[in-house]
């Protein structure tokens, strides 16, 4: 029965946007609906479009576009004092001038009613009447018990502490029965133990009343405790709509998986039917990826297990331990990439370790591939080392206005000497950036051809080098075969580089 | 040692914090008693004093007893209490638009609103008054002319306390209110009007309590047939050099407006201070 209920559909957005004057995009073509009874939550940064989606739906604010529909009425012109909604604003907004009971019974005396009896000639007769003060005082005690504010009728509404101003603010809007009740940010003022208090007192009132519930949160926690269903939003789009646990353990994207809980995220490359590699090491995996894919891999701190030396997947070295009460956070350092651990056994700073990690524990997502990044370092010619190479590189690009003198010191604008030898510094290239010869010694680097993927106009070639098995990913609309011996060209102006850190002068 | 250390630099800060306080506070001090309460005990001397400066209640007899003074308060409640009125009814809607819609943007048009008030007022005045007669709309009352030129030179001060409690007023209020399902014309019945009450006091008390005693404009506009208490008094000072008969009519005075506010005062509830300005 609850099942069913469930499925009913009680709001649906439509490719809703919505432009402010100054031209910013809050929310861009969101599309999602609500279920009956169903507590959701909108879960984002501050300045993602959660709020002001809320504001839409209350009808506070106006869509540029699109629609939304309540039980399938279109209700996108309608004004928020004649939609079944009502909210429990971030600030409670109680009414100063108003005690307790005026506060809460505010909704119910502007409310009308459909009253049907019964005259002595037994005609029917249907009439709009006002709720009578009787019905009034009982609706506003019933709320009050409700949120346990019994007694508190006749108080002063700022003679209240925060929770019980909070509670004044939920009972208000319970009181007058919305079909959806909107929780913008509601236990944001209040202290942490008062917040949890009310996340579980919250649920509690969901399960009780029955009505669906709509919540904004910028705290994962809050809302992984709270929803049956989280929506993952940041620069006004979705990123993704699913159940805590899903969210949780099936990040789409690496935005929702930093975003949820703590994890470590790498860059990965699948290797083979179920395998990839991340951290140098190739490990098995569950999901199933396209060979030579880039892709990102997220690891939950909680699911590395640490191992003596010698005796786990990859080795390395703990540099950090910080003690959280129930476990110990550490960070275990594998080459240059560091790995973010929790366990509750601890180990110390400078032990040398081992960690191992379960195969359905490393979840793989999809990658936006846009540009290849690699660490490099600054050589003593003013070249750059990366992917394996050495490349011809225009080093005044990390300091605006400076030129390189004879000796191959870098003088900046305003006439400093900088010796750039073994600087590290990132390197990005795009996909077009890169050209391949079949003359060995013309480029920077040789490799193979790992990978060759048609993408409608033109080809998306991977070229991998021996040594450390670095890849160079682009895109050609020349063909070429799979493992042909290649060079890769790059030319000096489209190798971007930016400093790792700040040099010391 | 930290911890001692702390204590200590709380220690001497607590100390020159004092200090600096309590000396900064002289001179407002003196100003105070040489400039507010010694004048006010020099009115309350005069009024129950006679000219040999023996104890008497004459002034205070004379005062209530003369039909002329009498009629004279009166009066100057009754133009009070009609400027001040029509100052709200004009005023609200003048702060409510200036505040709520985008025309003010950056203050433009309420600077047009407030800037007469930086004009020189019995200069003020006198424009008024001869813009009035050119347009026509002057001379058919002199009791309506002189609630004319008040109002005009008044409005300010009751358009400034409005708009300013109106401009910081929890916008979230009133999307509550109309979540709650109230209509806009609601809304503003049962939650804007009744928040703005603290601005109406504060316009109130700035706008009755001078209009009783501003006799530059009974005078102008009234052709110097309307007296109003403030004028009363001031013959008394400089006409009939009676500052015993002055000082007392200034007490009376005093005491009305301490009434005044009192009545003004309970409106204003404790969240929406420093309206007045």
């Amino acid at each position: 029965m609850e099942d069913q209920r469930k499925t009913e559909k009680i709001i649906e957005i439509e490719n809703l946007f919505r432009e402010f004057e100054d031209g910013t995009v809050a929310v861009d073509n969101v599309s999602f609906y609500v279920r009956k009874g169903e507590f959701i939550t909108f879960l984002g940064p501050s300045g993602c479009g959660k709020t002001t989606t809320l504001r839409m739906i209350a009808g506070f604010d106006k869509p540029n576009g699109g629609r939304i529909l309540l039980n399938g009425k279109d209700i996108t012109d309608i004004p928020p004092n004649k939609r079944p909604i009502n909210t429990v604003f971030q600030r409670y907004a109680l009414f100063p001038h108003l005690n307790v009971f005026e506060n809460i019974a505010f909704g119910l005396k502007l409310k009308k009613v459909k009253v049907t009896y019964e005259d002595k000639n037994k005609n029917t007769i249907t009439k709009i009447e006002k709720l009578s003060k009787g019905e009034i005082a009982k609706k506003v005690e019933h709320a009050l018990k409700m949120v346990d504010l019994e007694g508190f009728e006749k108080r002063s509404v700022s003679t209240l502490s925060g929770g019980q101003q909070q509670r004044v603010a939920i009972a208000r809007a319970i009181v007058n029965e919305p079909k959806i009740l909107l929780l913008d940010e509601p236990l944001g003022a209040l202290d942490l133990k008062m917040r949890k208090d009310m996340q579980l007192e919250l649920k509690k009132m969901h399960k009780k009343l029955g009505i669906t519930f709509i919540y904004v949160t910028h705290d994962q926690e809050e809302a992984l405790t709270m929803s049956d269903t989280i929506v993952v939003m940041k620069d006004g789009v979705i990123q993704q709509i699913g159940t805590p646990t899903d969210i949780y353990n099936e990040p789409k994207n690496s935005f929702v998986a930093d975003f949820i809980g703590e994890s470590n995220i790498f860059s990965g490359t699948i290797v083979g039917d179920k395998k990839v590699k991340f951290i140098n090491h190739v490990f098995d995996c569950v999901d199933q990826f396209e060979k030579n894919e880039k892709v990102d891999v997220v690891v939950r701190p909680e699911d590395v297990v640490l191992l003596d030396e010698g005796k786990g997947q990859v080795d390395g070295k703990i540099v950090s331990s910080i003690f959280k009460g129930v476990h110990y956070e550490m960070v275990m350092m594998v080459g240059k990439t560091e790995i973010v651990i929790q366990d509750t056994v601890e180990r110390k700073v400078g032990e040398k370790v081992s960690l191992d990690i379960k195969p359905d524990l490393i979840h793989i997502m999809e990658k936006e591939f846009s540009s290849n990044k690699y660490d490099g370092y600054i050589t003593k010619k003013n070249t750059v080392c990366f992917g394996d190479g050495e490349f011809e590189c225009d080093v005044t690009q990390l300091y605006p206005g400076s030129f390189v003198d004879e000796e191959g010191y870098l003088i900046t604008a305003e006439g400093e000497k900088i010796d750039l030898t073994d600087v590290d510094v990132n390197v990005e290239v795009g996909l077009k950036d890169i050209e391949i010869s079949d003359e060995q010694d013309v480029g920077g680097v040789s490799g193979n051809i790992v990978s060759m993927i048609y993408k409608g106009d033109h080809y998306q070639l991977i070229v991998r080098t021996d040594e450390n098995e670095e890849d160079f990913v682009f895109d050609t609309e020349d063909t070429w075969n799979e493992n042909d011996r290649v060079s890769v060209i790059i030319p000096k102006e489209k190798i971007k580089l930016s400093l790792k850190e700040e040099i010391k002068r | 040692m930290t911890e001692k250390f702390i204590n200590e630099e709380k220690k001497t800060r607590k100390f020159s914090f004092a200090f600096s306080r309590k000396q900064l506070c002289i001179p407002y001090g003196l100003f105070l008693a040489l400039f507010v309460v010694l004048p006010l005990l020099l009115i309350v001397f005069y009024a129950f004093t006679d000219k040999d400066g023996g104890f008497s209640l004459a002034n205070f007899v004379r005062f209530f007893t003369s039909s002329t003074t009498i009629t004279t308060v009166i009066i100057s409640v009754l133009i009070g209490l009609a400027t001040t009125l029509i100052c709200i009814v004009i005023a609200y809607p003048v702060a409510y638009i200036l505040a709520r819609s985008n025309l003010n943007r950056g203050g433009t048009l309420l600077m047009l609103f407030i800037m007469p008030m930086w004009i020189n007022f019995v200069l003020r005045a006198m424009a008024m008054k001869d813009l009035l007669t050119l347009i026509g709309v002057f001379g058919f009352n002199n009791y309506v002319n002189v609630i004319i030129g008040m109002v005009y030179d008044y409005l300010p001060f009751m358009i400034l306390p409005i708009y300013t409690v109106l401009i910081k007023m929890d916008k979230s209020l009133i999307e509550a209110s109309k979540d709650l399902g109230a209509s806009s014309f609601k809304t503003f019945t049962k939650v804007t009007f009744p928040l703005s009450m603290s601005g109406i006091a504060s316009g109130i008390t700035m706008v009755f309590m001078p209009t009783m005693t501003c006799y530059v404009i009974s005078d102008t506009f009234g052709n110097g047939l309307i007296t109003i208490i403030g004028k009363l008094i001031d013959e008394q000072f400089t006409t009939f050099q009676n500052w015993n008969l002055g000082s007392a009519m200034a007490m009376v005075l005093l005491v009305i407006m301490l009434v005044s506010m009192w009545v003004t005062g309970g409106f204003k509830s404790d969240d929406v201070r420093g309206t007045n300005i």
